[in-house]
């Protein structure tokens, strides 16, 4: 691999790069620097040193005994994500995208956000490098996050609301699009998860990686063995393709849990590649809902982070080559998810994740004994405690 | 590529005329408002009229082609519904070229083969497709030249001269220059560097040029028909329809259409 862009611009079918033209000049720039960082030394060891003493890498892996035991089944290994600085796996890849910014000279930097946990990391690392930082999030979701709304603005970013269409994290991107074919030549964007035009998904995917290359080894230094199955909640996928990419060598299973919303019977749901099919949008060739026109379909989770109608398209090659499997798991089991790891283990883990934590207690009983599940547990439950209240009918 | 589109620009360059390019989503504000509003633009000067096919996440344009977007699919227009206006607006005699414009993915979910064959049989020219650059466009281009119909790239100030020089080759009767870098529909860009733009354009092609974006007055359209081929007005065009009385919407865009292109 040579200083040259090296990087693949598809997974499969999927992936490219379908943009306006106004925007093609700055992916080329990304891309370069991009390819120019991965091979340089300096980059890496600026990037390891502040994942280690910043972002407190790396991040434990629990083994969940008494989950596990609740469960009656396979034992249950916690990948803690949820232990990273601004409490989920987002600020991996906003540090490492900050940082390339720096390398392009490029002073703003721009982010759009569903529940707020990519723009509080990007706030964050933009606070922390003096990087101007602006945030497009959809209204629906800052009624929905109203704490993480306010940790933006204290962190000094500025936190524009998004009022077009559905209002929620698929607005916001097209927000931060219109935004950056405006303020191109001084700005970058930070895409929050492993989608959107290459090279954007995967750079998400490399930075994000550490979840996996840390898991992986954790698992052979404290099980002894590889997991057998790892499970990982899917929105726009990118604490899932972090996980699954340093194992895809690996006899693991792999399996992506999307939002199933009110039942994907119901049409209300965010089950992308579970009831969706491949289309364009934000840049990308991936698995998309929609309707039979082409048009994008709204969509409905409890989790504002996986309310996206979208994925990231090595998703949908990982789905195609039968590599990895998806499945979809409602909002009402999603709450018994977090319920289950709150109770039995005293980590409150956020909404996102408890779609993953509830089908590895399923598989968990079907596996049997002496398997192991690893669960990318992708962030803290904080954020989500209104939300929670309100749907256990509680009020605050 | 479209002989109606090739003939229209080769005329023009022999008679030193500058074009004039109005832009209307489809299906705004109502279904039934199309095809007059089509033919109200001819007769107030159009050369030729693009038609914004509906999509439901429009990343290059601002609010305004953005409400417009919204208003049509609360309507359920289509691709499909585009055609069936290009058909009638035919008969009723509108001979300007069209260009339907949009986004990739409503052309990708119809066929892309099926979608330029029926805008062929429905009378349109062409395409512009913001989120489809050459490099992705294989299957779609060649659908473009099986049927004589004509792929529009658009160039945009960030434009590098060697990618220019792709766009050109790509294109075949003009090329979309976006005057900024920006979203449709922000008001009064000064379009001072302009003409070194289009002076940084006639360096790699000989193609016609339009410049759209920003472009809302008969002041901007002027200086735009000093330096390049054609000027697009989209935006301005919906924020007419949206000041004139229900009855008087096509009145008023011929009239706004009549200032504009200076005729």
């Amino acid at each position: 691999m040579g200083a040259e862009t090296a990087l693949s611009p598809r997974f499969g079918e999927f992936g490219g790069r379908y943009i306006p033209e106004t925007l093609v000049g700055a992916h080329e720039d990304l891309d370069r620097a991009y390819g120019e960082a991965r091979n340089d030394p300096s980059f890496q060891a600026e990037l390891d040193d502040l994942l280690k003493h910043y972002v407190g890498r790396a991040t434990p892996l629990y083994f969940a005994e008494h989950l596990t035991r609740e469960c009656g089944g396979a034992r249950i290994w916690l990948k803690r994500e949820d232990l990273a600085h601004t409490g989920a796996h987002k600020i991996n890849n906003a540090l490492g995208q900050a940082l390339l910014a720096k390398r392009l000279g490029k002073p703003r930097i721009i982010a759009e956000t569903g529940a707020g946990q990519h723009g509080v990391a990007t706030a964050t690392v933009c606070a922390m490098l003096d990087l101007e930082c602006v945030v497009y999030m959809g209204s629906e979701d800052i009624k929905r996050q109203s704490l993480n709304a306010f940790r933006m603005k204290m962190l000094g970013a500025e936190l524009v609301p998004v009022e077009s269409g559905s209002k929620t994290l698929k607005d916001a991107i097209n927000e931060a699009m219109r935004d950056w074919v405006t303020n191109v030549e001084t700005t970058h964007y930070i895409i929050g998860s492993a989608i959107g035009p290459h090279p954007f998904p995967t750079i998400v995917r490399d930075f994000q990686s550490v979840i996996g290359k840390e898991a992986r080894a954790q698992m052979l230094e404290q099980a002894g063995k590889l997991a057998d199955v790892a499970i990982a909640c899917v929105g726009g996928g990118s604490n899932a393709i972090g996980l699954f990419h340093p194992l895809l060598d690996d006899p693991t299973r792999l399996i992506g849990v999307e939002a199933g919303g009110d039942g994907v019977g119901t049409g209300k749901h965010s089950a992308t590649l579970v009831a969706g099919r491949p289309g364009v949008l934000h840049g990308t060739k991936t698995y998309l809902l929609q309707d039979a026109d082409g048009q994008i379909l709204e969509t409905h989770s409890i989790s504002a982070g996986l309310d996206y109608p979208g994925v990231g398209p090595e998703h949908s090659w990982l789905k195609t080559s039968e590599r990895a499997e998806y499945v979809a798991v409602d909002d009402k089991q999603a709450l018994e998810g977090f319920k289950a790891l709150t109770r039995t283990e005293g980590i409150i883990p956020a909404l996102e994740p408890s779609h993953a934590i509830f089908h590895a207690m399923r598989v968990a009983r079907e596996l049997g004994p002496d398997k192991d599940i690893l669960i990318g547990l992708s962030g803290r439950g904080d954020k989500d405690m209104h939300t929670v209240a309100a749907a256990l009918g509680v009020t605050l | 590529m479209s002989k109606r589109l090739r003939d229209l620009f080769a005329s023009a360059r022999t008679d030193g005329r500058k074009l004039f390019m109005p832009y209307l989503t489809a299906g705004y504000p109502r279904r039934e408002d199309t095809v007059l509003l089509l033919l109200a633009m001819e007769a107030g000067g159009a050369d030729v009229i693009e038609i914004g096919v509906p999509f439901s996440d429009p990343m290059a344009d601002g609010a305004t082609i953005q409400h417009a977007n919204q208003v049509a699919l609360e309507q359920h227009v289509s691709l499909g519904d585009c055609f069936t206006y290009v058909r009638e607006a035919r008969a009723q005699g509108l001979k300007a070229p069209i260009i339907l414009m949009g986004y990739y993915n409503p052309i990708l979910a119809r066929g892309e083969e099926r979608t330029v064959r029926e805008a062929k049989e429905s009378g349109a020219d062409g395409f512009i497709v913001v989120d489809l650059p050459p490099e992705e466009a294989g299957a779609f281009l060649a659908a473009c030249r099986t049927y004589d119909m004509s792929f529009v790239p658009m160039v945009a100030p960030t434009s590098a001269d060697g990618r220019i020089r792709l766009l050109a080759e790509t294109g075949d009767a003009f090329l979309y220059c976006v005057s900024m870098t920006g979203t449709t529909g922000k008001g009064n860009v000064p379009l001072d560097n302009l003409p070194f733009f289009i002076e940084r354009i006639r360096k790699q092609t000989d193609l016609p040029l339009a410049v759209g974006f920003g472009i809302n007055t008969r002041a901007q359209a002027e200086r735009v028909r000093e330096v390049a081929d054609a000027a697009v007005v989209g935006s301005a065009i919906i924020a007419t329809i949206d000041a004139a009385e229900e009855d008087h919407r096509a009145q008023s865009v011929r009239e706004f259409v009549e200032d504009v292109s200076g005729r």
